[in-house]
């Protein structure tokens, strides 16, 4: 099939000009473009002429519309013939209409962004706050035996959390050994205090690093997956069967995940701490020298309860805090295909947030009480 | 099939109800009542606000003004014993079935049923087969939901929302994105359900054919007038309504001013 392009041919005739439209007017096909006609000479009309066109589309609509403002501003006739009458009336819903006044900027000024951004947190520090008062309150019917709180929900969650972020997790543990023993053994050599790599890693990775990057682990794994899939059921209406079936979202869904998370943490963290300090072996009995049977004593001499417990206080609640903010956005989730998925970031980021906010809490606090 | 209170005439009695969607108030003094074993249909244009007074109706959103009552029952200001114990006379099918994904057909049935009764495992999956059979799924105990189509959701729902044998079954948009042959069984299951069982149907719906096939009783909200703008039979509304709105819906037909307007002058 033959396609004719689309032309315009101008002619004039004094005081009017003729436009002869031939062709077909596809959009995908580049049609000519309205181009005014030369105002050095008077002009009083313009006669369109589209007897000649063969196929047409949304494109001669355009350059029609075009046309009709043109000689409008100009105050030049226009005089249509032979432009199918579809094409006149899709072009009239071109026409330009009274646009209505502009919205006034808002947040124009620094004072108003702030006011905003603290109300908003505020908001967000009230919603966490009742959720957590939910939870609490869940948790008392669990005590008493009248939750609607299914164990084999929390198992599988906890062998989602839990058994299945063992690889990540002990990865991540054991470069971060790693690289802190790595770091330290460049500048403790300098001073012949090589032994002291173990120290050093144990301690950071026991009190700090393995309970941290455990829960930062935990946050984009679990957290995300959590937020993700409660905003699912929040669009699906899953979460709406659940309460008219007179079931609380608080006990059915939210606490059988906290609960796996402030079960499993600990544990993972205590995984963590081990491979951390078996990256640091690594790294001193292969650049150092040192027997690892020296490294683990020392290890074991400097490491002591106190510091066990504060790494297993500190992972239990971070996995409070991922649980929290997970389900909170989870259930914040707008009910929109996109939801789900600003409920995870959302999720990934505030647990993240706050598990680094309560770390220098714990700082603070552990300091207080010298352990 | 729970028995509800019998001393009302009505099973469900909507008096003077305010429904708002986030801040904006949508609907102002709502009242109708639904009698038992009637499929009664709520009807009217997209975002007239509908599906808002259904979730009010269910107790997902509280009405700021008025009260619904089961059984002569006050369901909006029950205390949490009462609201749990009114929240079991009624069932509902949700839009797109909102089956628990993570579950098979038969946990989704029979959650219900663990958290209410004492039956044990067996009897159980009795009634889960029994209810699944009922709504022609027999034998798709183990499927997940993803693994079904979305007359088959439907379906699953419905038998999940029977599975305590509500005296109320309220239905959001059953026949939305079905098509006609599926729609029409689904609405004989309906009226099949009622004539068996003796269940009240309540269906928010603007599905003419299922209007004029199963509903006893309509009624129509209208969102610029903010309520109900008429009650009763459809065909006789359709015949012999005052208000023009409602002739024209029901008669899927817009007055001739309008009509000449066409697509293309909106």
């Amino acid at each position: 099939m033959i396609i004719t392009p689309a032309q315009v041919a101008t002619s004039r005739d004094g005081e009017v000009v003729t436009l002869c439209l031939s062709g077909n007017w596809q959009i995908t096909a580049s049609p000519p473009r309205w181009e005014e006609p030369a105002l050095d000479r008077p002009l009083r009309r313009i006669v369109l002429q589209a007897a000649a066109i063969g196929d047409w589309d949304s494109s001669l609509a355009l350059y029609l519309s075009a046309a009709r403002t043109w000689s409008g501003q100009q105050g030049v006739e226009l005089v249509e013939q032979g432009v199918p009458a579809e094409v006149g009336r899709l072009a009239a819903l071109l026409a330009p209409k009274p646009t209505p006044p502009a919205p006034q900027p808002q947040l124009a000024d620094l004072v108003a962004s702030l006011g905003q951004a603290t109300h908003q947190l505020w908001q967000e520090t009230k919603d966490l706050a009742q959720l957590l008062g939910e939870c609490a309150y869940s948790l008392g019917r669990f005590i008493r035996g009248q939750a609607q709180f299914r164990w084999r929900d929390c198992f599988t969650e906890m062998q989602q959390c839990g058994a299945l972020a063992l690889p990540i997790v002990g990865l991540i543990s054991f470069l971060v050994g790693v690289i802190m023993a790595y770091q330290a053994a460049v500048q403790l050599r300098q001073f012949g205090a090589d032994i002291y790599v173990a120290d050093l890693v144990g301690l950071s990775v026991v009190r700090e690093m393995g309970p941290m990057m455990a829960a930062i682990v935990l946050a984009g794994r679990t957290g995300a997956a959590f937020a993700a899939t409660l905003g699912n059921m929040q669009a699906n209406e899953e979460i709406d069967a659940l309460e008219t079936l007179g079931v609380s979202p608080i006990d059915f869904l939210v606490m059988p995940r906290i609960m796996a998370l402030f079960l499993m943490m600990p544990l993972l963290a205590l995984y963590a701490d081990f491979l951390g300090i078996m990256g640091g072996l690594v790294v001193t009995a292969s650049i150092l020298d040192i027997p690892s049977s020296l490294y683990w004593i020392e290890t074991k001499s400097i490491i002591d309860l106190s510091d066990l417990s504060t790494g297993l206080i500190k992972a239990a609640t971070f996995g409070l805090i991922i649980g929290l903010c997970a389900c909170l956005r989870g259930l914040q989730a707008e009910r929109s295909a996109v939801g789900a998925g600003r409920a995870a970031t959302a999720a990934v980021v505030t647990s993240t947030l706050l598990i680094i906010v309560s770390d220098a809490v714990f700082a603070v606090i552990f300091n207080i009480l010298g352990w | 099939m729970s028995t509800a209170s019998g001393k009302s005439k009505f099973a469900i009695e909507v008096e003077g109800v305010e429904c708002r969607y986030g801040e904006r108030v949508v609907l102002t003094n709502v009242s109708f009542a639904v009698k038992p074993s009637e499929i009664f249909f709520i009807i009217g244009g997209n975002g007239c606000g509908k599906s808002t007074l259904l979730r009010h109706l269910i107790g997902l959103k509280q009405p700021g003004q008025g009260q619904v009552k089961y059984f002569g029952r006050d369901f909006t200001h029950a205390d949490r014993a009462g609201r749990q114990e009114l929240l079991r006379t009624f069932g509902v099918l949700y839009q797109n079935g909102a089956l628990w994904s993570s579950m098979t057909l038969a946990e989704n049935v029979a959650l219900p049923l663990e958290l209410y009764t004492q039956l044990d495992r067996r009897e159980r999956a009795r009634i889960v087969s029994l209810k699944l059979a009922q709504v022609g799924l027999a034998g798709l105990e183990d499927y997940y939901p993803v693994e079904l189509s979305g007359g088959m959701k439907r379906r699953a729902g419905l038998a999940r929302a029977l599975a305590l044998d509500p005296a109320i079954v309220f239905f959001d948009e059953p026949s939305a994105g079905l098509d006609p042959i599926t729609s029409l069984k689904l609405d004989e299951l309906i009226r099949q359900i009622r004539d068996t069982l003796g269940t009240t149907i309540v269906i928010v719906s603007h599905e003419l054919p299922s209007i004029f096939d199963i509903a006893d009783r309509v009624v129509m909200i209208d969102s610029g007038a903010r309520g109900v703008i008429a009650e009763g039979e459809p065909n006789q509304l359709r015949e012999a309504s005052p208000d023009q709105r409602v002739r024209e819906f029901l008669n899927r037909r817009v007055a001739a001013v309008q009509q000449q307007q066409g697509l293309l002058h909106p």
